[in-house]
């Protein structure tokens, strides 16, 4: 549905170059939702916006619905971007018109004739939950209301792509889970292609389909939500699925741990974790889990688990090579002490 | 005191109406060729969406030009168009010439500076709904300055009337005319007074609905 092709962004701001986005190539399928994920600054906003050239590229080339946008004169642009909605962390919202009007003016944009643009801004506002408050303005709105006006206005020329650019990152927690599930619901019943931007790794888990992670204007990776999470390569990625899963075990513990400890990520069903608890019994080998939890990505589980594995240091070595094909992600965070602790006796 | 002002009273009524007309043509003409200055100042400015660099240069040059002319001087400067044009330079008509040449940049950098306080995102948001920009301007910008745009026009009201005095000096009639005539060389200091509070109640007449009819047409 998106397709950008190396596409880079160079600002010239006071003599100074600062590389907003650095050689992108990224292709966004029809009826997903895509995250990009980023710390501040990485370069976010600036490749969303190249999406319908608010920001137009230095370089590079953006496919949208099969149109090349960077060849299109004004006029067409301007068509193309009515089935390009978009919405901003701050609503963005004309604040001397209704709620009504405000959804009422892309209608306007594109052409509409009066009665039809009230009527289905009216249709669009019932969609997004607000037929109510047509008559308010804006300032009498709470944030997740003013998000959902502009959702309105955003949708309101059918479009085919939806660009969010940190829409929940002004909301609280519960106003975000709102908004997030009236983007799943839109991006279901209407086939919306949604791409969203956020420095919030939950959103990506909560509705992504597949993501990107960001940095320094570059997507350092790339891939189903759920293999990100499974099995992120890049520290990075790591670091922001962490902010998510955190399976880090406070120091006290550990030091207080004299067998060796593991990291286990589990994909899909528990048969898995069957798979281990049996053959730690035929290695003869005892768990003690510090750490469990079950996360479920798009529908699927994922198990992390953290565990101190007890026994004879030959069979436990061979128990974690076994794990890890088993599993794949079988990671050792401290190696067995008991040595160091009889050594220690000894003395 | 009443028979001074029963004898002022025709002259005073003349002079009153005359300074209306000076100022009344003064707005009209700031209103309709400052507002689209104003809002060409505006929207040419960099990354908006009629960026454009040489207009925005040209007409801010311009308009700084004649708003750092004295506006004694500029009216003296003007004689020669304003003869031109309207075939005399007495008379509140006259005047009015100079007036308006100097209201218009005025309202222009007040129409300017109202729309630089719109959040750029909201016209953003518009750009990205895909709207010309003629539909961003008249139906995005202009009803989110709208209450600047009046309280803009007050202002330039109460400087109208002040430069208005000046203009009467001249040759232009009106309240300020008369302070000169007779408070200024016949020292008679009861009309002298009375131009004063004439204009004191003026001024405080504009403001004051001026801020009335701003409020109204605040929305939100
Ligand atoms: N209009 C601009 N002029 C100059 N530099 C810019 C501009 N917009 C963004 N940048 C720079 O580009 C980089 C990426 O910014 P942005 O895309 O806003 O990041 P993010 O959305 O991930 O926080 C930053 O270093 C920022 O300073
Ligand atoms: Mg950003």
């Amino acid at each position: 549905m998106i397709s950008l092709e190396q596409l880079s962004k160079v600002y010239q701001s006071k003599g100074k170059t600062v590389i907003g986005v650095d050689d992108v190539s990224l292709d966004i399928k029809k009826g997903e939702i895509f995250g990009v994920v980023g710390y501040s600054g990485a370069g976010k906003s600036t490749l969303l916006r190249c999406m319908n050239i608010l920001e137009r590229p230095t370089e590079g080339k953006v496919m949208v619905d099969g149109i090349d946008l960077m060849t299109l004169n004004s006029r067409d642009l301007r068509k193309a971007r009515q089935s390009i909605g978009m919405i901003f962390q701050g609503f963005h919202l004309a604040m001397a018109k209704t709620v009504l009007e405000n959804v009422a003016f892309a209608l306007k944009a594109s052409g509409v004739n009066r009665q039809e643009r009230k009527r289905r801004a009216q249709e669009l506002l019932e969609l997004v939950g607000l037929s109510d408050k047509a008559d308010q303005y804006p300032a009498q709105l709470s944030g997740g209301q003013k998000q959902r006006v502009s959702i309105a206005r955003a949708l309101a020329n059918d479009p085919k792509v939806l660009l969010c650019d940190e829409a929940t990152s002004a909301l609280d927690p519960n106003t975000t889970q709102s908004i997030l599930n009236l983007l799943k619901r839109i991006n279901r019943e209407l086939g919306l292609t949604i791409v969203l931007i956020t420095h919030e790794m939950e959103v990506v888990k909560e509705i992504c389909d597949r993501c990107a992670v960001m940095e320094d204007g570059k997507i350092v990776e790339q891939g189903s939500t759920y293999e990100i999470f499974a099995a992120p390569e890049n520290e990075l990625t790591k670091r922001f699925i962490q902010t998510v899963i955190d399976f880090r075990i406070p120091e006290k513990i550990l030091s207080e741990r004299k067998g060796t400890i593991v990291h286990m990520t589990f994909k899909g069903d528990s048969a898995n974790e069957s798979i281990v608890s049996d053959l730690l019994q035929g290695y003869n080998v005892r768990a003690n889990i510090l750490h469990g939890k079950i996360d479920y990505i798009q529908d699927q589980a994922l198990g992390t688990f953290v565990m101190e594995l007890t026994g004879e240091q030959k069979v436990v070595h061979r128990a974690i090579q076994d794990l890890k094909e088993k599993l794949g992600e079988v990671e050792v965070l401290q190696d067995d002490r008991s040595a160091d602790q009889s050594l220690a006796r000894a003395e | 005191m009443i028979d001074q002002l029963i004898n002022l009273w025709p002259e005073l009524n003349k002079s009153f109406i005359e300074t209306l007309i000076m100022v009344g043509i003064g707005l009209v003409v700031a209103l309709i060729a400052g507002l689209p200055l104003g809002l060409l100042l505006f929207v040419t400015d960099r990354d908006l969406f009629l960026e454009n660099r040489t207009v925005k240069s040209i007409v801010g040059v311009v308009v700084n030009l004649i708003r750092s002319v004295p506006f004694i001087i500029l009216l003296v400067f003007l004689f020669p168009f304003t003869n031109f044009l309207i075939g005399t330079t007495t008379g509140p008509v006259a005047a009015s010439v100079a007036l308006s040449v100097a209201a218009i940049p005025f309202y222009a950098r007040i129409v300017e500076s109202s729309a630089r306080d719109i959040d750029k995102g909201v016209i953003e948001a518009a750009i990205a709904c895909g709207a010309s920009p003629w539909l961003i301007i008249k139906d995005i910008i202009f009803p989110e300055i709208k209450p600047g745009l009046i309280s803009g026009l007050t202002i330039t009201a109460i400087s109208l009337i002040g430069y208005s005095a000046m203009a009467g000096a001249i040759g232009g009639g009106g309240i300020g005319d008369l302070a000169i005539r007779y408070g200024y060389y016949r020292y008679d200091n009861f009309v002298m007074f009375t131009t004063v509070i004439l204009l004191i109640v003026l001024v405080q007449i504009v403001q004051y609905t001026g801020d009335y009819i701003a409020k109204t047409v605040k929305k939100n």
